[in-house]
């Protein structure tokens, strides 16, 4: 059968919007990759910055980056398998249930300087944490906390309503069933969900701005109340307010490669997680 | 499975709440010396601490910039030790510098000279303090007006939480900014955008422009400035000209304490302002505290 | 999906419990018997409640965050009045002479990026989703998926950080024009960050469509092309709408990119040429340098309530789409 012109251009127009969107990914990917691949090296990861940052690594930064997001994780991961778990075993469909869905939605919406704004007034001045990990980790918690709920919903949806009622039925009480029959099986998908919210926080900017993030420090944060320096606000930092914005241009590439790959690592795992867990629910 | 029991996660997170707000501002890491501020000023007090630090390492220092109405609104709010200030503390920072407790201590580290810069392919080598305040005013809005091509001006500043912003509106404006004016992040980033701009101007501190050996940067272009139409145009890169006060944009670079500074911080503040220390201050392209200036240091005790 | 679950056994009913009842125990057995039971259901009570108190959290955090933003902006708008915020496009808060606190240009600036990242993402992004859900061949669709989800995971600071370097330039160029930080570099900055949202619901949206819409369509001889246009994409309207609600709401809030491509020029315009500056780069901009609690300080919380409320709006727009869609199909 002979396809119409204007059915052949239409197709053509799809075809051609996939290969935008690959292009531009690829563009992205690129253009980091080939600049910042230069800069990379086993120096570059485990040195601190030198000479204004003109010279040495990005140790710190990196650092920085992983003390903030294990506070997240810490934060954000048992509020949000205990607000999955009474979602999706315990609510009942009512008003109230609806309100709680309607709110996780907005809150994933809400924009993250709003969330700066809230972490500044909340924990750097109330809780007078001061700018510091903890302020900037709760707050980066809270970002991902509607994304976690999420995720450690879909995963336990995904157990049989036969796991449950099997346990039940030999007698055990609910949060047994649960505990035993349920949570185990959902854990890798929640560990998936998890993984990908991390390597969102870690990629945050604006909400570390005014809650603990720093530029130039002279060493590790010591303790929880320290500031601390980090990817996202190093590369923010490197491209639009160094002294010397050509001369490290490198150095900001090197960082964004860093940052791509921590959260290409990241998805990465999170995929192989969800692969694993897929394999053992069908054997 | 024991680390899903109830329970013992309930427990755990009261215990991290109790104990977090319990220790809480106690354990606050207060080793470390922290100046804040003007983006101005960043590099060279980054200079400064590392050869410092070199020095004494005993003592850390963290620099930071943000910009000085980011400095000294930490310094108010108590989150930092010293505040780096391109421009002087306002009437009304120092009224909430006073409800908050604090005590603002000046001491002067450098002279800065704000350079006007344009495109090296800009024929326009020399302005007078009336056009550049009208022409970052919005009250100029084409080359022609200034003996240059007929073509748009396309602004470059700074926002507002920089001492430069503040001062040059100060001094030279006496007025606001156009608001088609850019807001750059630093002064770097608008060095960078006048070289790649036919038709830019902006305004940045001379260290950033200018080395010791008094060369101008490559790719802008410095415009001469004087004090009237008929008065001789001077140019910022030349130490004699700003340190007679020829250069008629001249300031003080600061820092700001909370009350008379002591230990590490006073031992900071009189290297900074020592030979070897103004040595370092000419090297970033600075110039040295002006002789009046160092004599108000010297009054204050350091 | 599974319907939300529902235990077709209760406590109540389950026969361990009755069985005491009727078991004949001996004294001591039926109180210790008797006592752990209690025990168990008070635990399972507690448990409950716990449950129930980290689901309100959603809703607890959400009130907060408004009362908080509320809180803190009304001091400012009860010093200076709505006119001065909402009915003014001039914004100086650090004016020589007169602060001004007119947020209109910048509410402008933040819809000019959002609505121009939109007319570049909705044509791309749906067209994109139809290709990957109708045409795409298997081996092409498990390229094209794992990079909308790549793409969504690069942070905002790394495509701001390529908006200066690479699309700057390409836009001085293209329009012969002084410099490329403007409207324009952010909605193009923009739509990259929205279109993985728009993709992968829009796609969603398009899979969701019965096949037999589809068989239907093509037995009555209509083409391929005829069937997606007049056929399934109308069919998943209401899903691709609120993806697309979705993407705008991303658009509206995102700081970092349009901080770094827009160039942070507060005055009002429409020409896409020239910089301007959003409400959230205003937020981000001047919270470092504002002492706390001044008149300032209490201006940038109005900012971040007008930023609130226009994102809430959105997703409960986007909401109620999605379930007249879902009543539909019903």
């Amino acid at each position: 059968m002979k396809k119409r012109w204007s059915e052949r251009l239409g197709f053509l127009m799809l075809y051609l919007a996939g290969v935008l969107v690959l292009f531009f990914l690829g563009v992205i990917l690129f253009d980091i990759f080939i600049k910042g691949v230069g800069v990379l090296s086993w120096k570059f990861l485990t040195q601190p910055p030198r000479m204004g940052m003109t010279e040495g690594g990005i140790f710190p930064a990196i650092m920085g980056t992983f003390m903030v997001s294990i506070i997240t994780v810490i934060f954000a991961v048992p509020l949000g398998m205990f607000a999955a778990i009474y979602l999706n075993e315990y609510a009942r469909p009512g008003k109230i249930t609806r309100l709680i869905r309607l709110a996780i939605r907005n809150l994933s919406g809400v924009p993250s300087i709003v969330y700066g704004l809230f972490g500044v007034v909340l924990f750097v001045q109330m809780f007078r944490f001061g700018t510091s990990v903890l302020s900037a980790g709760l707050t980066l918690g809270l970002l991902t906390l509607p994304w976690t709920i999420t995720a450690c919903e879909e995963a336990l949806k995904t157990v049989p309503k036969s796991y449950r009622e099997g346990a039940l039925a030999l007698g055990a009480t609910k949060w047994h069933a649960i505990r035993t029959n349920v949570l185990p099986y959902a854990i890798p998908g929640m560990m998936t969900g998890v993984i990908l919210g991390l390597s969102r926080a870690a990629g945050e900017t604006a909400p570390i701005l005014f809650t603990g993030a720093a530029f130039f420090l002279p060493n590790l944060p010591k303790s929880l109340f320290d500031q601390f320096m980090a990817l996202p606000y190093h590369l923010y930092i490197l491209s639009t307010q160094h002294h010397a914005i050509e001369k490290v241009r490198p150095i900001a590439y090197g960082t964004a490669l860093v940052l791509l790959g921590l959260i290409l690592l990241l998805n990465l795992s999170a995929i192989w997680v969800r692969y694993r867990y897929r394999q053992k629910m069908r054997g | 499975m024991r680390i899903l029991n109830v329970r013992v996660w309930m427990l755990v997170i009261g215990v991290a709440i109790g104990g977090f707000a319990l220790i809480g501002p106690e354990a606050q890491g207060q080793n470390m010396i922290q100046v804040k501020g003007s983006d101005s000023e960043v590099n060279l007090v980054q200079r400064l601490a590392e050869v410092f630090m070199q020095k004494n390492p005993a003592v850390k220092i963290g620099v930071t910039g943000g910009g000085s109405g980011t400095g000294i609104a930490a310094l108010i709010n108590k989150q930092t030790d010293i505040a780096n200030s391109s421009r002087e503390i306002q009437p009304k920072e120092e009224e909430a510098a006073k409800s908050a407790g604090v005590q603002p201590f000046r001491v002067v580290i450098a002279t800065d000279a704000i350079s006007i810069i344009t495109h090296p392919s800009n024929r326009v080598s020399k302005l007078t303090l009336e056009q550049i305040g009208k022409i970052f005013k919005g009250e100029i809005t084409n080359w022609k007006e200034v003996g240059s091509k007929d073509a748009k001006i396309s602004l470059y500043g700074r926002q507002s939480n920089s001492g430069t912003f503040v001062f040059l509106r100060d001094s030279v404006l006496k007025g606001d900014y156009s608001p088609n004016m850019k807001a750059m992040n630093g002064n770097a980033q608008i060095a960078e955008a006048v070289k790649r701009d036919a038709e830019g101007i902006g305004y940045v501190a001379v260290g950033y422009v200018v080395n010791e050996k008094e060369e101008v940067m490559e790719g802008i272009k410095i415009v001469d400035v004087a004090k009237e139409a008929k008065s001789t145009a001077y140019t910022p890169a030349k130490m004699e000209n700003v340190m007679s006060l020829k250069y008629p944009i001249t300031r003080p670079l600061n820092h700001y304490t909370n009350g008379k500074p002591a230990g590490g911080v006073l031992d900071f503040l009189r290297f900074e302002i020592s030979g070897e220390g103004q040595k370092i201050v000419r090297k970033e392209g600075f110039f040295p505290v002006q002789k009046d200036w160092m004599e108000f240091n010297r009054k204050q005790g350091l | 999906m599974e319907e939300p679950y529902e235990p077709s056994v209760t406590i109540e009913e389950a026969p361990v419990e009755k069985a005491w009842l009727h078991k004949r125990i001996d004294t001591k057995d039926k109180t210790i018997a008797f006592r752990k039971l209690r025990a168990r259901r008070l635990n399972e009570i507690l448990i409950e409640k716990f449950f129930f108190i980290n689901g309100l959290l959603a809703i607890l955090i959400l009130l907060s965050i408004f009362s908080l933003l509320f809180v803190k902006g009304f001091p400012a708008i009860k010093e200076l009045g709505w006119k001065s915020f909402f009915g003014s496009s001039v914004w100086i808060p650090n004016s020589y002479s007169t602060p001004q606190y007119g947020i209109l240009s910048l509410i402008t600036s933040t819809l000019m990026v959002t609505i121009g990242a939109l007319v570049i993402a909705v044509p791309l992004g749906v067209a994109c989703a139809a290709f990957i859900s109708q045409v795409a061949s298997p081996r092409i669709r498990e390229i094209l998926k794992p990079t909308v989800e790549i793409l969504a995971g690069i942070p905002s600071v790394v495509v701001g950080f390529l908006g200066i370097i690479l699309v700057n330039p390409l836009i001085a160029k293209l329009f012969g024009i002084s410099n490329g930080l403007n409207a324009l570099n952010g909605s193009i900055l923009l739509a990259i960050m929205s279109l993985p949202t728009i993709i992968s619901l829009s796609e969603d949206a398009l899979r969701a469509v019965p096949n037999s819409y589809k068989e239907a369509s093509l037995a009555l001889g209509g083409n391929d092309w005829q069937t997606l246009i007049r056929v399934l994409i109308p069919s998943a309207l209401s899903g691709i709408i609120a993806s697309i609600m979705l993407g705008m709401g991303r658009a509206i809030g995102e700081t970092m990119t349009v901080l770094m491509a827009t160039g942070n020029a507060p005055a009002l315009t429409f020409n896409f040429l020239n910089a301007i500056q959003t409400m959230t780069a205003t937020i981000a901009i001047e919270l470092g340098e504002v002492p706390y609690n001044t008149t300032h300080y209490y201006a940038l919380f109005v900012i971040g309530l007008v930023l609130f409320i226009m994102t809430f709006v959105v997703n409960l727009v986007s909401d109620i789409i999605l379930q007249k869609y879902q009543q539909v199909e019903r």
